[in-house]
């Protein structure tokens, strides 16, 4: 039956990628929630809760306020609240309970932001969504609200380094080991400029600065929305790709200069011919002509199955095709855009959908706690993810954008 | 130190701006007003997970939103036993659907044909909006009973939307946990320990009366089966001392026949004596003499001393997840010299009355600090700021983590001491932190401190 679990966990949640995605922005982030969503998200969500002062608080509605619908109760918290603490911005997110009795986010982030003289936001996640849902939502209200118009336009001078922000890194796809500060890194080898990371690492200034930028980066579908709202607003077109592998970074970096080149060149957001130019995907799709692969390898038999986020994982089953000369699908279990997977991936929420598309493998990479669900057939990859496993497998998260060949020398 | 997400907001509250309040103004039960809420990192405190593992061989199935999952989940993860734990999702298309009765017995239904193995009991968990729907749980259970008949189910609930209003959650859950008892012949040299996560000190007062008077003793978290649980329904008398406890307690023996017995968990010794002379008395036993009395008070009043003479006036803190008097243990510390300064505690329990009362009149200044006031998030640094690093000796999780320190004793939930042997044990923890640092920060963050005693 769909919506079971019977062995595996489940993924970070909505709310919990709205907390994630403004940690570090200096705001005030509350779940409107009865009680387990702070622990949760703190304990097993976030590896900074220990260390950075972020005010990420829950509602601790009850019963009573929830039936009689006491939207004051929340409101009045919240302003005292701000009144003391002073956040920047004022986020709500929401969870299963609010979800049911109709709480209107957005009008009750107007009267707090009129009480308080502080930009609020209310963001409608219900609890039922993955972090990618939440993160998305909450990093497009930021461009929405916190991106400046840039001084003096784009204007770039012949021979400048083009400018960048990347988009979609939180701990729960990236953790705190270093893979945020690798592909800023591997940016600037490439010879750009790093305009702003949402949201590690950069403060809410920075993010201001984000019209700046001459294209941005997608590293996870968390970063998807805030890449359309910036095009939308500013013009500014996106590349979708994590930079892991020894040949797929390069490829990436190439296709975003040739790209943003031709992008412009056929008059930019706005203009017919650049119509659909705005978004530059990288991935293999080495076998989709239905080649096959070392050994005969194909998307029924003898595949990797790579198991996770979209962006990354896709990223990652490109970087195996490239290098490895094997089919590698992506079983997508938390929200993707549309237009981002190939036709032989699969979108999977649930154990059910899983089960049946590992049949054939030879290898799947995934976290250790989809282990029990892999067939003894395939050989299995343990690749930690904080948003599946929380911080069980903390330690063991690789910066697969420094060095991926302790991953790819198991399938080679 | 708590690193600064914006320096250029530099949020950062004194010492003296930190929520609390002298006992001597504080009200009871609530000396604090309700809002929004801080977590502590301090994770050592059981969950309804942990709590639910304590019935050998049983599998829990939780039927609830993504979010709320979550942490259940990783509860039983970093147990290591996801192999008697499953989970059913709620999508939004069932609270639209009105499908929830059908999501839960065919998630339940689906989950148990696929087990390896038929468990002999399940635990369906189900949360806060099954209980906003309406759903008819009598006939979900009805169901899955004649599904399953070689399966005892209970009902278990994940419902914090509730926790101000009748049973906390806590009490329905170790409430639940004696619920698939089944009725057997009583004996009356049997008696069953209930409620507490822990298993109660073989050195505790409560252990030496029963075990000294020949008495069988069942406890939870020595059964190692399914049929090991099944015979605490032989006792005559049910004994907890967690106070959350008690509800369960007098649903059990209501069940079951046979007494439930309160024993109260304190730190005054005349409150001490007069609930172990009742429990004698239910037990038809004899109470302790004076003789024994006196020198059980005399190794207190030893133990004390020695605590006092060690740390001299060490600052002391201590928050209620040490116990559940945390106010109590104050005032016995604090009378004997003890420089107890702070109390963590979002409200004030019931039994503690006696000494809150006390305290106003005679430790006025004696401070009280909530746990989950926005400000605590940043308690922290104002603690290190005005006293450094490991100055204050805490008892308890949270209060370790709130004054930064590595001299803490390290016990949740009354570490199964009880009577007189809670205050000679705590006396050498004290001392046994004033003299061994530990790593704090790593251990303060483990879920459920001692829940490998599930794992069998």
């Amino acid at each position: 039956m769909k919506q079971t679990a019977r062995i595996i966990s489940t993924y970070s949640a909505d709310v919990m990628g709205v907390c994630s995605a403004l940690f570090e922005l200096g705001g005030m982030t509350v779940m409107h929630d009865a009680s387990g969503c702070n622990s949760t998200y703190t304990t097993h969500d976030e590896p900074r809760w220990y260390d950075m002062d972020s005010m990420v608080y829950i509602s601790g509605i009850s019963e009573m306020e929830a039936i009689m619908g006491d939207d004051e109760k929340l409101i009045s918290d919240i302003a005292d609240a701000a009144e003391v603490l002073k956040p920047a911005f004022i986020a709500i997110a929401g969870t299963p309970i609010p979800t049911m009795t109709g709480f209107d986010f957005e009008a009750v982030a107007a009267v707090i932001e009129q009480r308080t003289g502080t930009p609020s936001f209310g963001f409608p996640t219900t609890g039922m969504n993955t972090y990618i849902h939440g993160a998305s939502m909450a990093l497009a209200g930021m461009a929405e609200r916190f991106v400046d118009e840039p001084d003096g336009g784009h204007g770039r001078a012949e021979g400048d380094r083009l400018r960048v922000n990347i988009l979609g890194l939180t701990p729960l796809d990236f953790s705190t080991n270093g893979q945020d500060a690798s592909i800023e890194q591997w940016l600037e080898s490439e010879g750009f400029e790093v305009v702003s990371k949402w949201a590690m690492g950069s403060s809410l200034e920075e993010l201001r600065r984000a019209a700046e930028a001459d294209i941005n980066l997608v590293v996870s579908a968390a970063g998807y929305g805030a890449a359309r709202v910036l095009y939308e607003r500013f013009g500014t077109p996106y590349a979708v790709g994590f930079p892991a592998g020894n040949e797929l970074p390069g490829l990436l970096a190439d296709q975003m200069k040739l790209k943003l080149r031709e992008f412009e060149e056929a008059g930019g957001a706005g203009a017919p011919e650049a119509a659909g130019l705005e978004e530059i995907s990288v991935d293999s799709g080495v076998f989709l002509d239905g080649s096959a692969g070392k050994g005969g390898s194909t998307y029924e038999e003898g595949f990797v199955a790579v198991i996770g986020e979209g962006i990354t994982s896709l990223s990652l089953a490109s970087t195996i095709e490239l290098e490895c000369d094997i089919p590698a699908k992506v079983l997508c279990a938390t929200e993707c855009p549309d237009g981002i997977l190939r036709s032989c991936d699969r979108m999977t929420p649930d154990e059910d959908d899983i089960i049946p598309e590992l049949e054939g493998a030879a290898y799947v990479i995934a976290d250790p706690l989809y282990k029990p669900i892999v067939p003894e057939s395939a050989e299995f990859i343990a690749l930690p993810h904080e948003a599946f496993s929380g911080r069980i497998y903390r330690d063991e998260i690789p910066d697969l954008v420094s060095d991926i060949n302790e991953l790819l020398i198991k399938i080679k | 130190m708590l690193k600064k997400v914006n320096e250029k907001q530099n949020i950062k509250l004194s010492a003296a701006e930190i929520p609390h309040v002298r006992i001597a103004d504080a009200n009871f039960p609530a000396p604090f007003r309700s809002g929004l809420e801080y977590s502590s990192p301090a994770r050592g405190t059981w969950n309804i997970v942990h709590t639910g593992m304590l019935i050998p061989e049983a599998h829990e199935i939780f039927v609830c939103a993504a979010g709320c999952l979550r942490g259940v989940v990783l509860t039983a993860a970093e147990m290591d036993a996801m192999d008697r734990f499953s989970t059913v999702a709620i999508r939004e298309n069932n609270l639209l659907d009105g499908d929830m009765e059908d999501l839960v017995i065919e998630g339940v239904t689906d989950i148990l044909n696929k087990l390896p193995k038929r468990p002999p009991a399940v635990l369906v968990y189900t949360s806060c909006v099954h209980h906003f729907t309406g759903v008819d749980l009598d006939m979900i259970y009805a169901t899955l009973r004649s599904r399953f008949p070689d399966i005892d189910f209970t009902d278990c609930y994940m419902n914090p939307i509730m926790r101000k209003s009748g049973l906390t959650p806590d009490q329905l859950m170790r409430s639940r946990l004696y619920m698939l008892l089944h009725e057997r012949e009583k004996k009356p040299e049997a008696v069953a320990i209930i409620g507490n996560d822990l298993p109660t000190d073989e050195d505790s007062d409560l252990m030496k009366l029963l075990k000294g008077a020949g008495l069988k003793v069942h406890e939870i978290t020595s059964c190692r089966t399914y049929d090991e649980y099944q015979q605490m329904a032989e006792s005559s008398v049910y004994i907890s001392y967690n106070p959350d406890a008690a509800p369960g307690g007098d649903m059990l023996a209501e069940r079951l026949g046979g007494k439930h017995y309160a024993l109260k968990f304190s730190f005054d010794y005349d409150e001490i004596d007069e609930t172990f002379a009742g429990l004698a008395e239910v037990l038809g036993l004899e109470p302790r003499s004076e003789e024994e009395i006196a020198a059980l008070r005399a190794d207190c009043e030893r133990e004390l001393a020695e605590t006092k003479a060690l740390i001299g006036d060490t600052p002391v803190s201590i928050d209620y997840t040490f116990c559940p008097r945390p106010l109590g243990l104050a005032k016995l510390l604090l009378d004997h010299g003890i420089n107890v300064i702070r109390v963590y505690a979002d409200g004030i329990p019931g039994g503690d009355r006696a000494a809150f009362d006390s305290l106003q009149k005679e430790h006025p200044d004696l401070m009280i600090y909530p746990t989950v006031h926005p400000g605590m998030r940043f308690a922290r640094t104002a603690n290190v700021d005005a006293q450094g690093e490991d100055k204050v000796l805490a008892i308890g999780q949270k209060a370790a983590a709130f004054e930064e320190t590595r001299r803490f004793v390290n016990v949740v939930e009354g570490g199964g001491m009880t009577g007189y042997e809670a205050v000679t044990r705590t006396c050498r923890l004290i001392r046994e932190a004033f003299r061994e640092e530990k790593e704090m920060r790593e251990l303060v963050q483990i879920k459920g401190l001692g829940c490998e005693v599930c794992l069998r």
